[in-house]
């Protein structure tokens, strides 16, 4: 079977059309749990693709795998063509990597952070000193070169992270969970360093989030449910898919709330959703359905709102569970 | 879809980096990381000292050594070196564990690193700091009434950097699967310091009893107690000649830096850090 894929590698390279990254049937087992089941989609050149998903869902393994430092327990994940679980150097060699964790040392300085990470990846001299000046003038941090890394704020932290995973030139970017302990400013400065790295320069960009703001920027998106992929496509593309608008009614208790999926399960030819107290629904004309409903039956409904669907209403349309409330979740199951 | 492929690969653009361009660079990362930190600094200065006056001064007391001219502060002399050298360059490699769980080693292993540059980088940043330390500490030897010449320093300064580099590879292969350094200390007190103390540091192998003096004969840090022994008084005899333990002692370098090697190179489907 290796030499098999390996002949496919092969022509795959020689005919040229390698998508930047590429997953088939990706699969990883930590030998209780099955982590991933069978991933395969590939991201396009100068894309912004993001991994959406709750915790748990899988991102962080497939982010270990793309940064070669685990190996899938099946199938192959390839980065400019090459099998990240076979050829790690390679893949290494192409991919600039921003791991959410901090990875710069504090007693250093910004310069001696980049300087080293440059000689991790074969850069010297005069050709790193200038290509340190380029990440720092692109992350805005020239001027703290000299400084202590721990003199720095964590929004610039941050910044010094990102130069850092973009020092070798690389083609493909990944980023884990980005902006986490960011403030909204020092968010919006990140997405707009992204968007101009995959508009000057081509790069390829994966970002891992699980936050819906964060994934509404991406140019595309893969949504992640307990290892499976549930979702592939832009965000307008994935929300449009959901026919009308999303309904939701608010009830005194999780019974009430079961009484009323129930009756509105029976009236209207309807699929309702009960989260805890909650009743979801989609439904064309959604202003017009909820008036219906109320009148319908005086006193159940307490609360009601009308949404145009989000990715998270996505999440929930795919899944059949929610996205956040964990606890929620739990009790559905119990409740089954 | 298709579209949005690449018409081709990008080529590789960044070189291959070789080993010794990534290892000094984490070698130096330790030597600033030293310097930065005052406290540390300090330490290889006064601790030997201290350990060697409290330690040499209490056990002359206590026991009689009977080597013939040398008092016991100067048969304590070599093993005291070997002590500084074993504690700064196992603790030195603690260092791995907390880039573990910061992250820093993470960014280090998804490079495209030869995983032999990296245990190289570590282990003679780690043993560079812990030579430094021993060789300071052959500043004391006229205190004990030797009085070395150029040969005989040259001599204990190669022992020195063999027995750094082999502690502080044996400490990146313990340390190396750890995610706490409470885990660490546990396994340095319950292999490292016997190690320590039954290596001739402390009394001399003939002189123990049979099961004793044969694990002392197995134990590869004897062989280089043994040979700084040599280096440092020429005129007394020992166990094996000071060619005989320096090779052992080369020898067992190589095999732990190789077995550092093959844990830090075993990709799995675990995660790496």
């Amino acid at each position: 079977m290796a030499t098999m894929t390996q002949s496919g590698l092969a022509q795959s390279r020689q005919g040229g059309d390698v998508y930047p990254i590429e997953l088939d049937g990706v699969t990883h087992d930590y030998g209780t749990r099955l982590a991933l089941d069978r991933l395969s989609f590939s991201v396009g050149r100068a894309e912004i693709f993001g991994l959406l998903g709750p915790n748990g869902s899988g991102k962080t393994t497939l982010f270990r795998i793309l940064s070669t430092l685990m190996v899938p327990s099946g199938g192959s994940a390839r980065i400019q063509g090459f099998d990240a679980g076979r050829e790690p150097n390679k893949v290494r060699q192409q991919t600039g990597i921003v791991f959410q964790a901090r990875s710069i040392d504090m007693k250093l300085t910004v310069a001696e952070n980049l300087k080293h990470q440059g000689h991790l990846y074969g850069l010297r001299g005069s050709h790193l000193k200038a290509r340190i000046n380029e990440v720092l003038t692109r992350v805005g941090l020239l001027d703290r070169a000299k400084d202590m890394v721990e003199t720095l704020s964590g929004g610039q932290q941050r910044r010094v992270e990102l130069a850092k995973g973009l020092i070798h030139s690389p083609s493909v970017l990944l980023l884990d969970e980005p902006s986490t302990g960011l403030d909204p400013g020092a968010r919006r400065d990140l997405w707009l360093y992204l968007r101009t790295l995959r508009d000057q320069e081509s790069v390829t960009i994966l970002v891992t989030t699980h936050l819906m703001e964060e994934a509404e920027h991406c140019d595309r998106l893969a949504i992640l449910s307990e290892g499976k992929l549930v979702a592939l496509g832009s965000p307008a593309e994935l929300k449009s898919q959901i026919g009308g608008d999303i309904v939701t009614f608010e009830t005194a208790g999780p019974e009430q709330a079961a009484r009323l999926a129930e009756l509105l399960a029976n009236r209207f030819v309807v699929g309702p959703t009960v989260f805890g107290n909650r009743v979801r629904l989609e439904r064309e004309q959604g202003h017009r359905f909820l008036t219906e409903v109320v009148e319908a039956f005086p006193g159940m409904v307490e609360g009601v709102s009308v949404a145009k669907p989000s990715l998270e209403d996505v999440f929930i349309d795919r899944t059949g569970h929610r996205f956040w409330n964990e606890g929620e979740r739990d009790n559905e199951k119990g409740e089954k | 879809m298709a579209t949005l492929a690449t018409t081709a690969p990008r080529t590789v653009k960044a070189p291959n980096p070789g080993i010794w361009t990534p290892a000094y660079s984490l070698w130096l990362r330790e030597i600033v990381r030293f310097y930065r930190q005052k406290a540390r600094v300090v330490g290889v200065i006064a601790s030997p000292l201290l350990f060697w006056l409290v330690l040499g001064s209490g056990f002359a007391h206590s026991f009689q050594s009977g080597h013939s001219s040398a008092s016991y502060l100067a048969y304590f002399f070599p093993g005291s070196v070997v002590m500084i050298v074993l504690f700064t360059a196992i603790f030195s490699m603690m260092s791995l564990i907390q880039d573990r769980n910061e992250g820093f080693l993470l960014s280090v292993l998804a490079a495209p690193v030869s995983r032999s540059a990296i245990v190289l980088g570590k282990v003679l940043g780690g043993s560079t700091l812990a030579a430094i330390q021993g060789v300071v500490f052959l500043v004391f030897t006229p205190l004990v009434g030797i009085h070395p010449d150029v040969i005989a320093i040259l001599c204990s300064t190669l022992v020195i950097l063999l027995i750094s580099f082999e502690l502080t590879a044996l400490g990146f292969a313990i340390a190396w699967p750890m995610d706490s350094p409470q885990a660490f200390h546990a396994i340095v007190n319950l292999i490292l310091l016997p190690l320590w103390m039954l290596s001739g540091a402390l009394f001399p192998a003939d002189r123990a009893s049979g099961w004793l003096g044969m694990l002392m004969h197995l134990n590869p840090l004897s062989f280089g107690v043994d040979a700084l022994r040599n280096a440092l008084f020429p005129s007394e005899h020992t166990m094996f000649s000071f060619d005989l333990n320096l090779g052992i002692t080369a020898g067992f370098c190589a095999l732990v830096f190789a077995a550092s090697w093959a844990i830090v190179n075993h990709r799995t489907n675990k995660p790496a850090a």
